[in-house]
């Protein structure tokens, strides 16, 4: 299952100055195992400790945020469009 | 940190047109009692440093609704995304609005701010007269970038 990953501009640095990669997986957590194999500086932004979803991160498969869906467990098909975010915030 | 390092963290100059500036300055006061967000997207040099040209300005939901602090709403940071690349530009810096305090990153903003190529824009309508400026906020360090104000000649009858 080959799906498209876009990174943002903070995250680009740890793949090669990449926009967006491609990787294969039947989930989001494959996917991001299969990305952080390619590009391992990437692991420490995505996924926490705990091993979930890093809490300063928002994924998004297509329009819906996979924390709604079934966060890394959220199933894909060919030509899904994962998108990561980084959480803009302050005080 | 050497000269020229230093001197590249207190820039660009963040370019606004007049009508950029007074829509940010606005959605700030009807965000009110609560901080209000938004995005900026503009050209960017190979480096992914931003020109400090402004060509997109997108109001954000703050999800916190909260008057001390904001959470750009993903799903509207998602649609700023998806704007940007279809113009070919890139998400450059971010806004938000200071109630009762100057515009000067607050240590939360500081703390949370992830992306060190972004300008962080400040609003405060803390006086009768809102102020804007400008930082680029490196590793828990504040530097402060020039804001100039465009206006725009259009309808030229010559």
């Amino acid at each position: 299952m080959a799906v498209e990953v876009k990174l943002p501009t903070l995250l680009r640095a740890h793949a090669d100055g990449a926009a967006s990669v491609s990787a294969d997986g039947s989930t989001v957590g494959e996917v991001f195992s299969a990305i952080i194999d390619r590009y391992p500086g990437l692991g420490g932004s995505l996924i926490g400790d705990d091993g979930a979803l890093h809490k300063f991160v928002n994924v998004y498969k297509d329009d819906d945020d996979i924390r709604y869906l079934d966060g890394l467990d959220t199933k894909l098909v060919d030509g899904d469009v994962i998108s990561i975010l980084p959480a803009v915030a302050g005080g | 940190m050497a000269d020229q390092d230093r001197a590249g963290f207190a820039s660009p100059t963040l370019r606004l047109t007049a009508d950029q500036h007074a829509l940010i300055v606005a959605q700030c006061f009807d965000g009110l009692p609560d901080e209000a967000c938004g995005l900026l997207a503009g050209p960017v040099t190979p480096e992914l440093e931003p020109t400090g040209e402004v060509h997109r300005i997108s109001p954000c939901v703050n999800a916190d609704a909260s008057a001390r602090t904001y959470t750009v709403d993903s799903r509207d940071l998602l649609r700023a995304m998806r704007d940007a690349e279809a113009n070919e530009l890139e998400l450059i810096g971010v806004w938000h609005s200071h109630t009762h305090t100057d515009a000067y990153p607050s240590d939360t903003d500081v703390r949370q701010a992830m992306e060190p190529g972004w300008i962080y824009v400040l609003v405060s309508l803390k006086h009768a007269e809102p102020a804007l400026r400008a930082y680029r906020i490196r590793d828990g360090n504040v530097a402060e970038v020039d804001v100039e104000v465009e206006v725009e000649v259009t309808g030229s009858d010559l």
